[in-house]
Protein backbone atom coordinates (compact mmCIF):
# COMPACT_ATOMS: atom_id res chain seq x y z
CA UNK A 1 0.00 0.00 0.00
CA UNK A 2 1.31 3.37 -0.97
CA UNK A 3 0.64 6.15 1.45
CA UNK A 4 -0.45 9.45 -0.15
CA UNK A 5 2.62 11.66 0.19
CA UNK A 6 2.53 15.36 0.63
CA UNK A 7 4.58 16.61 -2.26
CA UNK A 8 6.54 19.81 -1.97
CA UNK A 9 5.40 21.15 -5.35
CA UNK A 10 1.73 20.64 -4.45
CA UNK A 11 2.23 22.54 -1.22
CA UNK A 12 3.91 25.33 -3.16
CA UNK A 13 0.99 25.47 -5.62
CA UNK A 14 -1.44 25.92 -2.74
CA UNK A 15 0.74 28.56 -1.11
CA UNK A 16 0.79 30.59 -4.33
CA UNK A 17 -2.97 30.23 -4.80
CA UNK A 18 -3.67 31.21 -1.20
CA UNK A 19 -1.48 34.30 -1.51
CA UNK A 20 -3.25 35.19 -4.74
CA UNK A 21 -6.69 34.69 -3.21
CA UNK A 22 -5.77 36.80 -0.17
CA UNK A 23 -4.47 39.54 -2.45
CA UNK A 24 -7.87 39.65 -4.16
CA UNK A 25 -10.00 39.28 -1.00
CA UNK A 26 -8.27 41.37 1.67
CA UNK A 27 -9.20 44.86 0.40
CA UNK A 28 -12.90 43.97 0.55
CA UNK A 29 -12.63 42.31 3.94
CA UNK A 30 -10.97 45.53 5.08
CA UNK A 31 -14.00 47.55 3.91
CA UNK A 32 -16.27 45.14 5.78
CA UNK A 33 -14.21 45.36 8.98
CA UNK A 34 -14.14 49.17 8.92
CA UNK A 35 -17.85 49.47 8.37
CA UNK A 36 -18.45 47.46 11.55
CA UNK A 37 -16.49 49.92 13.70
CA UNK A 38 -17.42 53.36 15.09
CA UNK A 39 -16.18 56.22 12.89
CA UNK A 40 -14.01 57.61 15.69
CA UNK A 41 -12.00 54.39 15.93
CA UNK A 42 -11.58 54.31 12.16
CA UNK A 43 -10.41 57.90 12.07
CA UNK A 44 -7.76 57.25 14.72
CA UNK A 45 -6.51 53.78 13.89
CA UNK A 46 -7.76 52.86 10.44
CA UNK A 47 -8.54 49.25 9.63
CA UNK A 48 -7.79 46.69 12.35
CA UNK A 49 -8.47 43.11 13.26
CA UNK A 50 -11.44 43.43 15.61
CA UNK A 51 -14.99 43.27 14.38
CA UNK A 52 -17.42 45.82 15.85
CA UNK A 53 -21.18 46.02 16.20
CA UNK A 54 -22.00 48.98 13.95
CA UNK A 55 -22.92 46.93 10.90
CA UNK A 56 -26.71 47.37 11.04
CA UNK A 57 -26.36 50.99 12.12
CA UNK A 58 -24.16 51.86 9.18
CA UNK A 59 -26.35 49.89 6.82
CA UNK A 60 -29.36 52.00 7.78
CA UNK A 61 -27.34 55.20 7.50
CA UNK A 62 -25.97 54.22 4.09
CA UNK A 63 -29.40 53.35 2.78
CA UNK A 64 -31.43 56.25 4.15
CA UNK A 65 -29.14 59.20 4.79
CA UNK A 66 -28.47 61.72 2.03
CA UNK A 67 -25.97 64.53 1.97
CA UNK A 68 -26.85 66.53 -1.11
CA UNK A 69 -28.85 69.76 -1.18
CA UNK A 70 -31.98 68.02 -2.34
CA UNK A 71 -31.49 65.06 -0.05
CA UNK A 72 -32.19 62.74 -2.95
CA UNK A 73 -29.01 60.69 -3.09
CA UNK A 74 -29.79 58.13 -0.44
CA UNK A 75 -28.26 54.71 -0.88
CA UNK A 76 -31.71 53.29 -1.53
CA UNK A 77 -32.37 55.72 -4.34
CA UNK A 78 -28.93 55.14 -5.89
CA UNK A 79 -29.47 51.39 -5.66
CA UNK A 80 -32.74 51.79 -7.56
CA UNK A 81 -31.03 53.84 -10.28
CA UNK A 82 -28.22 51.30 -10.56
CA UNK A 83 -30.76 48.52 -11.00
CA UNK A 84 -32.54 50.48 -13.73
CA UNK A 85 -29.24 51.11 -15.51
CA UNK A 86 -28.10 47.49 -15.19
CA UNK A 87 -31.37 45.92 -16.30
CA UNK A 88 -32.18 48.57 -18.92
CA UNK A 89 -28.76 48.30 -20.48
CA UNK A 90 -28.66 44.48 -20.48
CA UNK A 91 -32.20 44.01 -21.77
CA UNK A 92 -31.89 46.75 -24.39
CA UNK A 93 -28.62 45.39 -25.65
CA UNK A 94 -29.87 41.80 -25.86
CA UNK A 95 -33.21 42.64 -27.53
CA UNK A 96 -31.66 44.94 -30.14
CA UNK A 97 -28.75 42.58 -30.67
CA UNK A 98 -30.94 39.53 -31.24
CA UNK A 99 -33.23 41.41 -33.63
CA UNK A 100 -30.39 42.78 -35.72
CA UNK A 101 -28.47 39.49 -35.73
CA UNK A 102 -31.62 37.64 -36.83
CA UNK A 103 -32.09 40.03 -39.73
CA UNK A 104 -28.46 39.71 -40.80
CA UNK A 105 -28.16 35.93 -40.58
CA UNK A 106 -31.57 34.68 -41.72
CA UNK A 107 -32.76 37.15 -44.36
CA UNK A 108 -31.73 37.86 -47.90
CA UNK A 109 -31.08 41.57 -47.85
CA UNK A 110 -29.89 43.76 -50.66
CA UNK A 111 -27.88 46.06 -48.45
CA UNK A 112 -26.84 43.29 -46.03
CA UNK A 113 -23.12 43.86 -46.27
CA UNK A 114 -23.56 47.60 -45.89
CA UNK A 115 -25.65 47.11 -42.74
CA UNK A 116 -23.15 44.58 -41.48
CA UNK A 117 -20.22 46.95 -41.81
CA UNK A 118 -22.13 49.86 -40.41
CA UNK A 119 -22.99 47.87 -37.31
CA UNK A 120 -19.62 46.26 -36.80
CA UNK A 121 -17.59 49.44 -37.15
CA UNK A 122 -19.08 50.37 -33.77
CA UNK A 123 -17.03 47.58 -32.20
CA UNK A 124 -13.92 49.54 -33.02
CA UNK A 125 -14.46 52.64 -30.90
CA UNK A 126 -15.43 52.65 -27.24
CA UNK A 127 -17.71 55.38 -25.89
CA UNK A 128 -14.81 56.99 -24.04
CA UNK A 129 -13.17 58.34 -27.20
CA UNK A 130 -16.31 60.17 -28.35
CA UNK A 131 -17.50 61.09 -24.88
CA UNK A 132 -17.74 64.89 -25.28
CA UNK A 133 -19.60 65.00 -28.60
CA UNK A 134 -21.93 62.29 -27.26
CA UNK A 135 -22.60 64.51 -24.27
CA UNK A 136 -23.39 67.48 -26.54
CA UNK A 137 -25.81 65.43 -28.60
CA UNK A 138 -27.61 64.09 -25.55
CA UNK A 139 -27.81 67.66 -24.32
CA UNK A 140 -29.27 68.83 -27.64
CA UNK A 141 -31.87 66.09 -27.48
CA UNK A 142 -32.81 67.24 -23.97
CA UNK A 143 -31.92 63.89 -22.44
CA UNK A 144 -29.59 64.99 -19.63
CA UNK A 145 -30.64 63.58 -16.27
CA UNK A 146 -33.00 61.04 -17.80
CA UNK A 147 -32.87 57.25 -17.85
CA UNK A 148 -32.98 57.25 -21.68
CA UNK A 149 -29.97 59.58 -21.79
CA UNK A 150 -28.18 57.31 -19.35
CA UNK A 151 -28.89 54.02 -21.09
CA UNK A 152 -29.39 54.51 -24.84
CA UNK A 153 -25.98 55.99 -25.80
CA UNK A 154 -24.29 53.12 -23.95
CA UNK A 155 -26.24 50.65 -26.10
CA UNK A 156 -24.83 52.18 -29.31
CA UNK A 157 -22.32 49.42 -29.94
CA UNK A 158 -22.63 46.02 -31.50
CA UNK A 159 -21.07 43.64 -28.97
CA UNK A 160 -24.32 41.74 -28.42
CA UNK A 161 -25.19 41.76 -32.13
CA UNK A 162 -21.82 40.29 -32.95
CA UNK A 163 -22.19 37.65 -30.24
CA UNK A 164 -25.65 36.54 -31.43
CA UNK A 165 -24.58 36.59 -35.07
CA UNK A 166 -21.79 34.14 -34.26
CA UNK A 167 -24.20 31.97 -32.33
CA UNK A 168 -26.99 31.98 -34.94
CA UNK A 169 -24.49 31.02 -37.61
CA UNK A 170 -23.47 27.97 -35.59
CA UNK A 171 -27.06 26.67 -35.55
CA UNK A 172 -27.52 23.99 -38.23
CA UNK A 173 -29.28 25.17 -41.39
CA UNK A 174 -31.50 22.11 -41.47
CA UNK A 175 -33.44 23.61 -38.59
CA UNK A 176 -34.70 26.60 -40.54
CA UNK A 177 -35.36 24.42 -43.59
CA UNK A 178 -37.43 22.02 -41.53
CA UNK A 179 -39.33 24.90 -39.99
CA UNK A 180 -40.12 26.31 -43.42
CA UNK A 181 -41.32 22.98 -44.72
CA UNK A 182 -43.62 22.79 -41.71
CA UNK A 183 -44.98 26.15 -42.71
CA UNK A 184 -43.44 28.31 -40.00
CA UNK A 185 -42.96 31.94 -41.00
CA UNK A 186 -40.02 34.09 -39.87
CA UNK A 187 -41.82 35.42 -36.79
CA UNK A 188 -42.92 31.98 -35.62
CA UNK A 189 -39.45 30.54 -36.26
CA UNK A 190 -37.87 33.32 -34.21
CA UNK A 191 -40.12 33.02 -31.16
CA UNK A 192 -40.80 29.29 -31.17
CA UNK A 193 -37.41 27.93 -32.16
CA UNK A 194 -34.60 30.44 -32.11
CA UNK A 195 -35.36 32.18 -28.82
CA UNK A 196 -35.81 28.97 -26.77
CA UNK A 197 -32.67 27.59 -28.38
CA UNK A 198 -30.66 30.67 -27.37
CA UNK A 199 -31.65 30.60 -23.68
CA UNK A 200 -28.18 29.80 -22.32
CA UNK A 201 -26.58 32.36 -24.61
CA UNK A 202 -29.05 35.00 -23.48
CA UNK A 203 -28.32 34.19 -19.84
CA UNK A 204 -24.58 34.39 -20.39
CA UNK A 205 -24.89 37.66 -22.28
CA UNK A 206 -27.24 39.07 -19.65
CA UNK A 207 -24.69 38.54 -16.86
CA UNK A 208 -21.87 40.19 -18.79
CA UNK A 209 -24.04 43.13 -19.85
CA UNK A 210 -25.65 43.65 -16.45
CA UNK A 211 -22.26 43.86 -14.76
CA UNK A 212 -20.97 46.16 -17.50
CA UNK A 213 -23.94 48.50 -17.24
CA UNK A 214 -24.01 48.52 -13.45
CA UNK A 215 -20.30 49.40 -13.31
CA UNK A 216 -20.44 52.35 -15.72
CA UNK A 217 -18.80 55.43 -14.24
CA UNK A 218 -17.64 58.04 -16.75
CA UNK A 219 -20.87 58.32 -18.73
CA UNK A 220 -23.21 58.56 -15.69
CA UNK A 221 -20.80 61.08 -14.15
CA UNK A 222 -21.21 63.35 -17.15
CA UNK A 223 -24.85 62.82 -17.92
CA UNK A 224 -26.40 62.99 -14.44
CA UNK A 225 -25.99 66.15 -12.38
CA UNK A 226 -29.30 65.75 -10.59
CA UNK A 227 -28.64 63.86 -7.33
CA UNK A 228 -31.88 61.95 -7.69
CA UNK A 229 -30.44 60.31 -10.81
CA UNK A 230 -27.11 59.15 -9.33
CA UNK A 231 -26.23 55.47 -9.53
CA UNK A 232 -24.20 53.83 -6.75
CA UNK A 233 -21.05 53.70 -8.84
CA UNK A 234 -21.50 57.31 -9.93
CA UNK A 235 -22.05 58.31 -6.28
CA UNK A 236 -18.59 56.98 -5.35
CA UNK A 237 -17.11 60.44 -5.76
CA UNK A 238 -19.46 61.70 -3.06
CA UNK A 239 -18.26 58.84 -0.90
CA UNK A 240 -14.65 59.90 -1.18
CA UNK A 241 -15.62 63.50 -0.47
CA UNK A 242 -17.39 62.29 2.65
CA UNK A 243 -14.05 60.95 3.80
CA UNK A 244 -12.34 64.27 3.20
CA UNK A 245 -14.80 66.93 4.20
CA UNK A 246 -16.28 66.10 7.58
CA UNK A 247 -14.91 66.64 11.06
CA UNK A 248 -15.13 62.92 11.68
CA UNK A 249 -14.96 61.19 8.30
CA UNK A 250 -17.88 58.79 7.94
CA UNK A 251 -15.92 55.66 7.08
CA UNK A 252 -18.69 53.40 8.31
CA UNK A 253 -21.30 54.80 5.96
CA UNK A 254 -18.92 55.33 3.02
CA UNK A 255 -17.54 51.80 3.12
CA UNK A 256 -21.00 50.34 3.50
CA UNK A 257 -22.09 52.20 0.34
CA UNK A 258 -19.04 50.88 -1.50
CA UNK A 259 -19.95 47.35 -0.39
CA UNK A 260 -23.57 47.79 -1.50
CA UNK A 261 -22.25 49.02 -4.88
CA UNK A 262 -20.25 45.84 -5.49
CA UNK A 263 -22.55 43.25 -3.91
CA UNK A 264 -25.19 42.67 -6.65
CA UNK A 265 -22.77 42.20 -9.59
CA UNK A 266 -20.43 40.11 -7.44
CA UNK A 267 -23.27 37.82 -6.33
CA UNK A 268 -24.40 37.36 -9.94
CA UNK A 269 -20.90 36.52 -11.11
CA UNK A 270 -20.30 34.08 -8.25
CA UNK A 271 -23.64 32.26 -8.42
CA UNK A 272 -23.87 32.03 -12.20
CA UNK A 273 -20.17 31.41 -12.61
CA UNK A 274 -20.34 28.87 -15.44
CA UNK A 275 -22.68 31.00 -17.56
CA UNK A 276 -20.59 34.05 -16.84
CA UNK A 277 -17.33 32.38 -17.88
CA UNK A 278 -19.02 31.02 -21.01
CA UNK A 279 -20.38 34.44 -21.96
CA UNK A 280 -17.05 36.11 -21.37
CA UNK A 281 -14.80 33.69 -23.20
CA UNK A 282 -17.16 33.18 -26.11
CA UNK A 283 -18.01 36.81 -26.73
CA UNK A 284 -14.31 37.68 -26.66
CA UNK A 285 -15.06 41.20 -25.55
CA UNK B 1 -24.24 33.78 -44.69
CA UNK B 2 -26.80 31.01 -44.55
CA UNK B 3 -28.23 29.74 -47.79
CA UNK B 4 -31.67 28.92 -46.48
CA UNK B 5 -33.04 32.36 -45.83
CA UNK B 6 -36.40 34.03 -45.55
CA UNK B 7 -37.28 36.39 -48.38
CA UNK B 8 -39.56 38.70 -46.49
CA UNK B 9 -38.97 42.27 -47.66
CA UNK B 10 -39.97 44.56 -44.82
CA UNK B 11 -39.39 42.43 -41.76
CA UNK B 12 -35.56 42.51 -41.81
CA UNK B 13 -35.60 46.27 -42.28
CA UNK B 14 -37.93 46.57 -39.32
CA UNK B 15 -35.65 44.32 -37.28
CA UNK B 16 -32.55 46.32 -38.11
CA UNK B 17 -34.14 49.72 -37.72
CA UNK B 18 -33.83 50.21 -33.91
CA UNK B 19 -30.18 49.20 -33.83
CA UNK B 20 -29.37 51.34 -36.87
CA UNK B 21 -31.18 54.39 -35.49
CA UNK B 22 -29.30 54.19 -32.20
CA UNK B 23 -25.86 53.78 -33.74
CA UNK B 24 -26.43 56.57 -36.25
CA UNK B 25 -27.53 59.03 -33.57
CA UNK B 26 -25.20 57.97 -30.77
CA UNK B 27 -22.21 56.60 -32.63
CA UNK B 28 -21.75 58.07 -36.12
CA UNK B 29 -23.04 61.52 -35.31
CA UNK B 30 -20.75 62.05 -32.26
CA UNK B 31 -17.76 60.46 -34.02
CA UNK B 32 -18.29 62.79 -36.99
CA UNK B 33 -18.80 65.71 -34.61
CA UNK B 34 -15.48 64.97 -32.89
CA UNK B 35 -13.73 64.84 -36.24
CA UNK B 36 -15.12 68.15 -37.51
CA UNK B 37 -14.83 70.12 -34.27
CA UNK B 38 -11.17 69.11 -34.01
CA UNK B 39 -10.58 71.54 -36.91
CA UNK B 40 -12.28 74.46 -35.16
CA UNK B 41 -11.44 76.73 -32.27
CA UNK B 42 -14.35 77.49 -29.96
CA UNK B 43 -14.56 80.56 -27.78
CA UNK B 44 -14.89 79.68 -24.08
CA UNK B 45 -18.59 80.47 -23.94
CA UNK B 46 -19.50 78.39 -26.96
CA UNK B 47 -20.95 81.25 -29.00
CA UNK B 48 -18.73 81.11 -32.05
CA UNK B 49 -16.12 78.94 -33.69
CA UNK B 50 -13.40 79.58 -36.24
CA UNK B 51 -11.89 77.14 -38.68
CA UNK B 52 -8.26 76.64 -37.75
CA UNK B 53 -7.24 73.63 -39.87
CA UNK B 54 -4.74 71.41 -38.11
CA UNK B 55 -3.87 74.04 -35.47
CA UNK B 56 -5.40 71.96 -32.66
CA UNK B 57 -3.24 69.01 -33.65
CA UNK B 58 -0.03 70.99 -34.00
CA UNK B 59 -0.54 72.67 -30.65
CA UNK B 60 -1.02 69.23 -29.09
CA UNK B 61 2.19 68.11 -30.74
CA UNK B 62 4.02 71.00 -29.04
CA UNK B 63 2.20 70.82 -25.72
CA UNK B 64 4.38 69.68 -22.81
CA UNK B 65 1.47 68.49 -20.59
CA UNK B 66 0.16 66.38 -23.48
CA UNK B 67 3.57 64.82 -24.06
CA UNK B 68 3.77 64.12 -20.32
CA UNK B 69 0.34 62.47 -20.30
CA UNK B 70 1.21 60.49 -23.43
CA UNK B 71 4.44 59.13 -22.03
CA UNK B 72 2.78 58.33 -18.71
CA UNK B 73 0.03 56.48 -20.58
CA UNK B 74 2.57 54.35 -22.45
CA UNK B 75 4.48 53.38 -19.29
CA UNK B 76 1.28 52.87 -17.31
CA UNK B 77 -0.31 50.65 -19.99
CA UNK B 78 2.80 48.53 -20.39
CA UNK B 79 3.18 48.03 -16.63
CA UNK B 80 -0.48 47.21 -16.03
CA UNK B 81 -0.61 44.87 -19.02
CA UNK B 82 2.59 43.03 -18.20
CA UNK B 83 1.97 42.65 -14.46
CA UNK B 84 -1.67 41.62 -14.68
CA UNK B 85 -0.93 39.11 -17.45
CA UNK B 86 2.06 37.61 -15.62
CA UNK B 87 0.30 37.27 -12.25
CA UNK B 88 -2.87 35.91 -13.85
CA UNK B 89 -0.90 33.36 -15.88
CA UNK B 90 0.91 32.09 -12.78
CA UNK B 91 -2.35 31.77 -10.86
CA UNK B 92 -4.16 30.11 -13.78
CA UNK B 93 -1.42 27.50 -14.20
CA UNK B 94 -1.58 26.68 -10.49
CA UNK B 95 -5.39 26.69 -10.38
CA UNK B 96 -5.42 24.33 -13.35
CA UNK B 97 -3.08 21.94 -11.52
CA UNK B 98 -4.53 21.62 -8.03
CA UNK B 99 -7.34 19.22 -7.30
CA UNK B 100 -8.29 20.08 -3.72
CA UNK B 101 -10.21 23.34 -3.39
CA UNK B 102 -9.99 24.07 -7.12
CA UNK B 103 -13.45 25.57 -7.28
CA UNK B 104 -12.96 27.76 -4.21
CA UNK B 105 -9.71 29.15 -5.59
CA UNK B 106 -11.35 29.90 -8.93
CA UNK B 107 -14.19 31.82 -7.31
CA UNK B 108 -11.80 33.71 -5.03
CA UNK B 109 -9.67 34.71 -7.99
CA UNK B 110 -12.41 35.77 -10.41
CA UNK B 111 -15.10 37.60 -8.42
CA UNK B 112 -13.18 40.91 -8.55
CA UNK B 113 -14.26 41.07 -12.21
CA UNK B 114 -17.57 42.45 -10.93
CA UNK B 115 -16.04 45.26 -8.83
CA UNK B 116 -16.47 48.68 -10.45
CA UNK B 117 -13.15 50.48 -11.09
CA UNK B 118 -14.00 53.55 -8.95
CA UNK B 119 -14.84 51.28 -5.99
CA UNK B 120 -11.41 49.70 -6.45
CA UNK B 121 -10.08 53.27 -6.33
CA UNK B 122 -11.85 53.88 -3.01
CA UNK B 123 -10.15 50.80 -1.57
CA UNK B 124 -6.86 52.23 -2.82
CA UNK B 125 -7.50 55.51 -1.02
CA UNK B 126 -8.04 53.67 2.27
CA UNK B 127 -5.08 51.32 1.79
CA UNK B 128 -2.83 54.30 1.09
CA UNK B 129 -4.27 56.64 3.75
CA UNK B 130 -1.54 59.00 4.88
CA UNK B 131 -1.75 58.34 8.62
CA UNK B 132 -2.85 54.71 9.00
CA UNK B 133 -3.22 53.10 5.57
CA UNK B 134 -2.00 49.49 5.86
CA UNK B 135 0.05 49.73 2.68
CA UNK B 136 1.45 53.14 3.64
CA UNK B 137 2.56 51.64 6.95
CA UNK B 138 4.09 48.65 5.22
CA UNK B 139 6.01 50.85 2.77
CA UNK B 140 7.15 53.13 5.59
CA UNK B 141 8.56 50.05 7.30
CA UNK B 142 10.58 49.45 4.15
CA UNK B 143 11.80 53.05 4.29
CA UNK B 144 9.52 54.45 1.56
CA UNK B 145 7.86 57.68 2.66
CA UNK B 146 4.69 57.14 0.62
CA UNK B 147 2.47 60.17 -0.21
CA UNK B 148 -0.60 59.45 -2.34
CA UNK B 149 -1.79 62.47 -4.33
CA UNK B 150 1.29 64.52 -3.45
CA UNK B 151 4.23 62.68 -4.93
CA UNK B 152 3.91 61.99 -8.68
CA UNK B 153 5.56 58.57 -8.62
CA UNK B 154 3.79 57.41 -5.47
CA UNK B 155 0.42 58.23 -7.03
CA UNK B 156 1.46 56.45 -10.23
CA UNK B 157 2.45 53.40 -8.16
CA UNK B 158 -0.98 53.31 -6.50
CA UNK B 159 -2.71 53.67 -9.89
CA UNK B 160 -0.76 50.74 -11.34
CA UNK B 161 -1.35 48.53 -8.30
CA UNK B 162 -5.12 49.11 -8.17
CA UNK B 163 -5.49 48.74 -11.95
CA UNK B 164 -3.56 45.46 -11.91
CA UNK B 165 -5.71 44.14 -9.06
CA UNK B 166 -8.83 44.94 -11.03
CA UNK B 167 -7.56 43.33 -14.25
CA UNK B 168 -6.19 40.02 -12.91
CA UNK B 169 -9.59 38.19 -12.93
CA UNK B 170 -10.33 38.68 -16.66
CA UNK B 171 -6.87 37.44 -17.61
CA UNK B 172 -7.17 34.58 -15.14
CA UNK B 173 -10.48 33.44 -16.65
CA UNK B 174 -9.14 33.51 -20.21
CA UNK B 175 -5.86 31.79 -19.34
CA UNK B 176 -7.67 29.10 -17.37
CA UNK B 177 -10.10 28.40 -20.19
CA UNK B 178 -7.14 28.36 -22.60
CA UNK B 179 -5.33 25.84 -20.38
CA UNK B 180 -8.38 23.64 -20.07
CA UNK B 181 -8.77 23.50 -23.84
CA UNK B 182 -5.33 21.92 -24.24
CA UNK B 183 -6.08 18.29 -25.16
CA UNK B 184 -5.31 15.63 -22.59
CA UNK B 185 -3.31 13.64 -25.12
CA UNK B 186 -0.92 16.55 -25.63
CA UNK B 187 -0.41 16.87 -21.88
CA UNK B 188 0.23 13.16 -21.48
CA UNK B 189 2.69 13.11 -24.36
CA UNK B 190 4.50 16.07 -22.81
CA UNK B 191 4.61 14.28 -19.48
CA UNK B 192 6.40 11.34 -21.05
CA UNK B 193 8.81 13.46 -23.06
CA UNK B 194 9.78 15.97 -20.43
CA UNK B 195 10.30 15.27 -16.76
CA UNK B 196 10.72 18.81 -15.53
CA UNK B 197 7.54 20.79 -14.89
CA UNK B 198 9.03 24.15 -15.83
CA UNK B 199 10.44 22.64 -19.04
CA UNK B 200 6.98 21.31 -19.91
CA UNK B 201 5.48 24.73 -19.25
CA UNK B 202 7.85 26.71 -21.48
CA UNK B 203 8.03 24.12 -24.29
CA UNK B 204 4.40 23.02 -24.51
CA UNK B 205 1.91 25.02 -22.45
CA UNK B 206 3.26 28.51 -23.09
CA UNK B 207 3.32 28.25 -26.92
CA UNK B 208 -0.17 26.71 -26.89
CA UNK B 209 -1.40 29.63 -24.80
CA UNK B 210 0.24 32.21 -27.07
CA UNK B 211 -2.90 32.93 -29.13
CA UNK B 212 -4.89 33.61 -25.93
CA UNK B 213 -1.99 35.75 -24.77
CA UNK B 214 -1.94 37.82 -27.98
CA UNK B 215 -5.65 38.40 -27.73
CA UNK B 216 -5.36 39.38 -24.06
CA UNK B 217 -2.47 41.71 -24.82
CA UNK B 218 -4.70 43.97 -26.92
CA UNK B 219 -7.62 43.65 -24.49
CA UNK B 220 -5.36 44.68 -21.62
CA UNK B 221 -3.90 47.67 -23.42
CA UNK B 222 -7.44 48.84 -24.26
CA UNK B 223 -8.40 48.27 -20.61
CA UNK B 224 -5.51 50.31 -19.27
CA UNK B 225 -6.29 53.12 -21.72
CA UNK B 226 -10.03 53.41 -21.11
CA UNK B 227 -11.45 51.41 -18.22
CA UNK B 228 -8.96 52.73 -15.69
CA UNK B 229 -10.69 56.11 -15.79
CA UNK B 230 -12.66 55.33 -12.64
CA UNK B 231 -9.57 54.16 -10.76
CA UNK B 232 -7.61 57.28 -11.67
CA UNK B 233 -10.45 59.70 -11.00
CA UNK B 234 -11.08 58.35 -7.50
CA UNK B 235 -7.41 57.99 -6.57
CA UNK B 236 -6.69 61.64 -7.38
CA UNK B 237 -10.08 62.55 -5.84
CA UNK B 238 -11.10 64.45 -8.95
CA UNK B 239 -8.20 66.89 -8.53
CA UNK B 240 -5.71 66.14 -11.27
CA UNK B 241 -3.25 68.89 -10.22
CA UNK B 242 0.27 67.64 -10.74
CA UNK B 243 -0.77 64.01 -10.53
CA UNK B 244 -0.11 61.64 -13.39
CA UNK B 245 -2.99 61.27 -15.85
CA UNK B 246 -3.76 59.08 -18.82
CA UNK B 247 -4.77 60.40 -22.25
CA UNK B 248 -8.43 59.50 -21.76
CA UNK B 249 -8.49 61.33 -18.44
CA UNK B 250 -6.96 64.34 -20.18
CA UNK B 251 -9.68 64.35 -22.86
CA UNK B 252 -12.20 64.59 -20.04
CA UNK B 253 -10.31 67.20 -18.01
CA UNK B 254 -9.56 69.50 -20.99
CA UNK B 255 -12.94 69.24 -22.63
CA UNK B 256 -15.35 68.95 -19.74
CA UNK B 257 -13.60 71.04 -17.13
CA UNK B 258 -11.41 73.30 -19.27
CA UNK B 259 -14.00 73.87 -22.02
CA UNK B 260 -11.37 73.46 -24.74
CA UNK B 261 -13.63 71.60 -27.16
CA UNK B 262 -11.36 71.82 -30.20
CA UNK B 263 -8.27 70.60 -28.37
CA UNK B 264 -10.21 67.88 -26.62
CA UNK B 265 -11.78 66.72 -29.90
CA UNK B 266 -8.35 66.54 -31.51
CA UNK B 267 -7.26 64.35 -28.59
CA UNK B 268 -10.34 62.17 -29.12
CA UNK B 269 -9.50 61.74 -32.80
CA UNK B 270 -5.93 60.72 -31.97
CA UNK B 271 -7.29 58.12 -29.52
CA UNK B 272 -9.76 56.90 -32.14
CA UNK B 273 -6.96 56.28 -34.62
CA UNK B 274 -4.95 54.49 -31.93
CA UNK B 275 -7.84 52.23 -30.87
CA UNK B 276 -8.80 51.57 -34.48
CA UNK B 277 -5.29 50.34 -35.24
CA UNK B 278 -5.26 48.11 -32.17
CA UNK B 279 -8.70 46.65 -32.75
CA UNK B 280 -7.87 45.79 -36.33
CA UNK B 281 -4.74 44.07 -35.09
CA UNK B 282 -6.90 42.24 -32.55
CA UNK B 283 -9.38 41.02 -35.17
CA UNK B 284 -6.57 39.67 -37.28
CA UNK B 285 -5.11 37.86 -34.29
CA UNK B 286 -8.48 36.40 -33.37
CA UNK B 287 -8.75 35.05 -36.89
CA UNK B 288 -5.32 33.50 -36.53
CA UNK B 289 -6.37 32.03 -33.21
CA UNK B 290 -9.10 30.03 -34.89
CA UNK B 291 -6.50 28.46 -37.14
CA UNK B 292 -4.23 27.61 -34.23
CA UNK B 293 -6.73 25.68 -32.16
Amino acid sequence: MQKPRLRLSTVLDHVILIIGSLFMMLPVLMLLQMTSMPDLVNMKNGPGLSFGSQLDDNFLKAMLKADGFAGANTGLNMLWNSLILGFGFAIGKIVLGMMAAYAIVYFRLRFASFAFWMIFTTLLLPLEVRILPSYEIVQKLGMLNTYQGLIVPLIASATATFFFRQYFRSIPEELVEAARIDGAGPVKFFFDILVPLSRTMVAAMFIIMFVYGWNQYLWPTMITTDEGMFTLVRGIKQITQMLEGNQIPEYGRANMLALIAILPPVLIVVFFQSWFVKGLTESDK
Amino acid sequence: MKRAAFTNRWLPILLLLPQMAIIVVFFYWPAWHALTSSFYLQDPFGFSETFVGFANYTSLWKSAPYARAASFTVVFSLLVTFLSLAIALLLAVKADKVIKGAKAYRTALMWVYAVAPPVAGVMGIILFNQSWGPLTRFLTMLGWDFKLGVNYYDTAFAMVLVSVWKQIPVNFIFFLSGLQSIPKSVREAALIDNRSASGRFWDITFPLLAPTGFFLLITNITYSLFDTFGVIDTLVKGEPGNNPMTLVYKVYVDGFRGNDMGGSSAQSVILMVLVLAMTIAQFRLVERRIHYT
